[in-house]
C-alpha cells in the first residue's frame, strides 16, 4: 500500500484508538509536538522545517536535516569527516569515552558534533558547519574544534563567509582542558577571518550553552537566533543552586537575549535560508568588485 | 604536620629545661623537611586541588605586590561598574613596564563577599580586555594571573553577556601583538579562566590547578552524585604535571614545600624568575611574529586521528 492509499484508507476508517496511536507515533509515521502535544503526520511536519503548525515549537533538528535546508541543492562538498575523536585523558567514567563515542555514532549516524562543509547559498559561496546536539549533547572536544577551525582557515583563503549553526551543551569534558581550549581556537581562527574582512554569521539553536556561547556562537558579525530556543553561559541548574531561587520566566531564551542586546535578530526557521541570502548579498559575498572602492584616477580620466 | 608538632615540643622542653637539643633538633628538622619534600612531591590530584583552593594561598593582588617594582591600580570597564573579583594595573616588573592582571579572592569572609571569591562578572571580563587594549595600544607586555572557580553564574552575569564578555576576549587576545604570559597561580575554572588565558607562554605553578569543569560538578553530571570527587580530580587531569604533558602549559613553576602560602615571597621569586625569562624571550621577537605564534601554539592544541 503506498502513503497515498494509506491516508485514504484511514481516514475512512476514522479516528484511531489511542493504542494505535501511540503505536504509529512509535513508528514515527505521527510527530507529537512537545510544547502543545498536536499530532501532526511526520512527512508534513518535516516539509514544515520541524516546527509545530499549531504553535509554532521548533523542534531539534539534527545535521543531516538542517544542511538541505540551507544550502543549494546539490552544492554540499562536506569537508573533515575523516577527522575522529582520540581518548587523550583515558576517560572512565561510568562508561569509558570511547564507549560514549561509539554509542553516540551508532545512534546518530555521525562521526561527531558537528558536520562542516562547503556549499553555495543562492550561488554565493559558504562554509557551514551545522551542530548535532544528539550526539553528545552537541559537546565540543578537539574534533568539533578542528573541524571549525579548518573550515574558517578555509572560508578566509577563499573568500566565503562562514556560517555556524550552534546547538551544544558546551565543552566535552571527557577531553579535559583540550576541550576547553578549542574555545580559544575556534575564537583565533574567527578572528584571523575577521581581520581579513571576511563576514561570519552564528545562529543559535536549541540548545546553545556553555563553552560554546562563550567563544563562536557570540562571536558573529551578525547573530541570528531561532524562537525560543535556550541560550546562556550557565546552566539553569547552577544558577539555581547559586541563587536558591526559581529564575525568571524567559530567562535564557532568544527573546531574552535579544532584549538584553546580545543577538541581532529571531528568525523563524521557514526563514532563515532567505534572511541569510539577504545578509550576504549586503555584504557582497562572492562579489569581489562590490568591495572595491573606484580607484581615483579612473575618475580623474572619466571626467576629462 | 605531627613531627612539627614534636619539634615544637622538644623545643619547648629544651627551652624549659636548659638543655642543649640543637644537634637533634636539626636532625628532626631535616627529616621532616625531606619527609616533607616526599609528601608533597608526589600528591594525588584531591590534595592538589585542595592546595591550589587553601584560603590562605596568595591570590594576584599579593603575587603583585611581591613581583613589582611599581604598582597603580586602575579600575572599571568604562560599560558599567568595577568589577573587583579581576583586578590589575600599571607595573614595573624588573626592567619592563607592563600590565598585569588577574582574578583575585577574597582574604577573609568581608573580603571575599566584596570580590565574589574571584568569580568574575562580565564587567570583570571587560575590565581586562579594555586594559590588555591599551597594554596592546601603547606596547605593554601584558600579564594574566590566573585564580577563580570559574565565572560568575548568575541572572544578572546573563543579562549582561556573560558568554559575550569571554569570547571576546578570547578573540581580542588572538590579534595582540605585545606578550603575553599567563600563569595559573591557584585555581584555572574553565573558560572564566580561560578568558585571561590566551598566552604566548602558557605557567603553572607546581600546586596550582586548570580544569574544563570543577571535579566537584564533573561528579554530579556524570557520576550523578557528590561521592566521586576524587575520581573525577584524577579523570580529568587537573594538575601542572598532566597537563604539561598535554601541551598546555609550557612550564611549571616550583612551589615551595607544603605550598605557595608557606612562603609566597619565595614562591613570587619563582615566578618572576620565570617570567622575567620568558619576557626577555619574546621581546627578541617582533610583534607579527609573536601574534602568529600565539595562534600556532593554540592551533597545536587539539588531539584526534585522521582516518
Ligand atoms: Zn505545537
Amino acid at each position: 500500500m503506498d502513503l497515498i492509499e494509506w491516508f485514504k484508507d484511514r481516514r475512512k476508517n476514522g479516528r484511531l484508538t489511542k493504542e494505535q496511536r501511540q503505536r504509529e507515533i512509535a513508528d514515527g509515521l505521527w510527530t507529537k509536538c512537545v510544547s502543545c502535544a498536536a499530532l501532526h503526520y511526520t512527512k508534513d511536519f518535516q516539509l514544515n522545517w520541524c516546527v509545530c503548525p499549531a504553535c509554532g515549537h521548533h523542534e531539534r533538528v539534527g545535521a543531516p536535516e538542517r544542511i538541505p535546508q540551507l544550502v543549494d541543492p546539490d552544492s554540499w562538498v562536506s569537508t573533515d569527516d575523516h577527522l575522529l575523536a582520540n581518548d587523550p585523558l583515558g576517560f572512565n567514567d561510568i562508561k569509558s569515552y570511547p564507549e560514549r563515542l561509539a554509542q553516540a555514532r551508532e545512534k546518530t549516524g555521525l562521526s561527531d558534533a558537528i558536520v562542516t562543509g562547503l556549499a553555495t547559498l543562492e550561488g554565493r559561496p559558504i562554509a557551514l558547519g551545522v551542530m548535532d546536539f544528539r550526539f553528545m549533547g552537541g559537546s565540543m572536544g578537539s574534533v568539533v574544534g578542528e573541524r571549525i577551525t579548518r573550515l574558517v582557515e578555509r572560508a578566509t583563503a577563499e573568500r566565503r563567509a562562514a556560517i555556524l549553526v550552534c546547538a551544544s551543551g558546551g565543552a566535552r569534558m571527557q577531553e579535559g582542558v583540550l576541550s576547553l581550549v578549542q574555545m580559544a581556537r575556534t575564537s583565533a581562527a574567527l578572528q584571523n577571518h575577521r581581520s581579513q574582512r571576511q563576514l561570519f554569521v552564528s545562529v543559535l539553536t536549541n540548545p546553545t550553552t556553555g563553552g560554546v556561547t562563550a567563544s563562536f556562537a557570540m562571536l558573529g558579525d551578525i547573530i541570528l537566533a531561532e524562537p525560543k530556543a535556550t541560550i546562556g553561559f550557565a546552566g539553569r541548574r547552577v544558577i539555581e543552586q547559586t541563587l536558591r531561587q526559581k529564575l525568571p520566566e524567559g530567562f535564557q531564551t532568544s527573546e531574552f537575549l535579544l532584549k538584553h542586546g546580545f543577538v541581532d535578530r529571531i528568525v523563524e526557521r521557514a526563514q532563515l535560508r532567505p534572511t541569510l541570502a539577504r545578509i550576504l548579498r549586503l555584504h557582497g559575498v562572492g562579489q569581489v568588485q562590490a568591495y572595491r572602492p573606484a580607484p581615483q584616477a579612473s575618475i580623474a580620466q572619466d571626467q576629462q | 604536620m605531627e613531627l612539627e608538632a614534636r619539634l615544637d615540643d622538644i623545643r619547648r622542653f629544651a627551652e624549659e629545661n636548659n638543655v642543649d637539643v640543637s644537634a637533634q633538633l636539626a636532625e628532626i628538622e631535616a627529616r621532616a623537611a625531606e619527609l616533607r619534600r616526599d609528601l608533597y612531591a608526589n600528591l594525588p590530584p584531591k590534595d592538589i586541588l585542595q592546595l591550589a583552593r587553601n584560603p590562605k594561598r596568595p591570590s594576584t593582588l599579593d603575587y603583585i605586590q611581591l613581583l613589582c617594582e611599581e604598582w597603580v591600580e586602575l579600575h572599571g570597564d568604562r560599560l558599567f561598574g568595577d568589577d573587583l573579583a579581576l583586578v590589575g594595573g600599571l607595573a614595573r616588573l624588573g626592567d619592563h613596564p607592563v600590565v598585569i592582571m588577574g582574578h583575585q579572592k577574597g582574604r577573609d569572609t568581608k573580603d571575599n563577599i566584596q570580590r565574589n571569591f574571584g568569580m568574575p562578572q562580565p564587567e570583570g571580563y571587560r575590565k581586562a580586555l579594555r586594559l590588555m587594549d591599551h597594554a596592546n595600544h601603547f606596547q605593554l607586555p601584558i600579564i594574566a594571573l590566573i585564580d577563580t572557580p570559574g565565572a560568575h553564574a548568575g541572572v544578572d552575569a546573563e543579562q549582561r553577556g556573560q558568554g559575550e564578555a569571554i569570547a571576546r576576549n578570547l578573540q581580542h587576545m588572538f590579534s595582540y601583538e605585545v606578550p603575553i604570559l599567563c600563569a595559573v597561580i591557584g585555581e584555572g575554572g574553565s573558560g572564566g579562566a580561560l578568558a585571561i588565558g590566551v598566552g604566548n607562554r602558557m605557567l603553572m605553578f607546581e600546586y596550582a590547578v586548570y580544569s574544563v569543569i570543577s571535579p566537584d560538578s564533573c561528579s554530579v553530571i556524570l557520576w550523578r552524585d557528590k561521592k566521586h570527587i576524587e575520581q573525577a580530580a584524577n579523570a580529568l587531569k587537573i594538575t601542572a604535571r598532566d597537563l604539561k604533558q598535554l601541551g598546555i602549559v609550557d612550564e611549571i613553576i616550583p612551589e615551595p614545600p607544603g605550598g605557595a602560602h608557606r612562603d609566597p615571597q619565595r614562591a613570587a621569586a619563582n615566578l618572576k624568575e620565570a617570567l622575567l625569562r620568558h619576557l626577555d624571550e619574546l621581546l627578541t621577537l617582533d610583534g607579527p611574529t609573536r601574534r602568529t605564534q600565539r595562534y600556532e601554539k593554540f592551533r597545536a592544541m587539539a588531539r584526534f586521528q585522521e582516518i
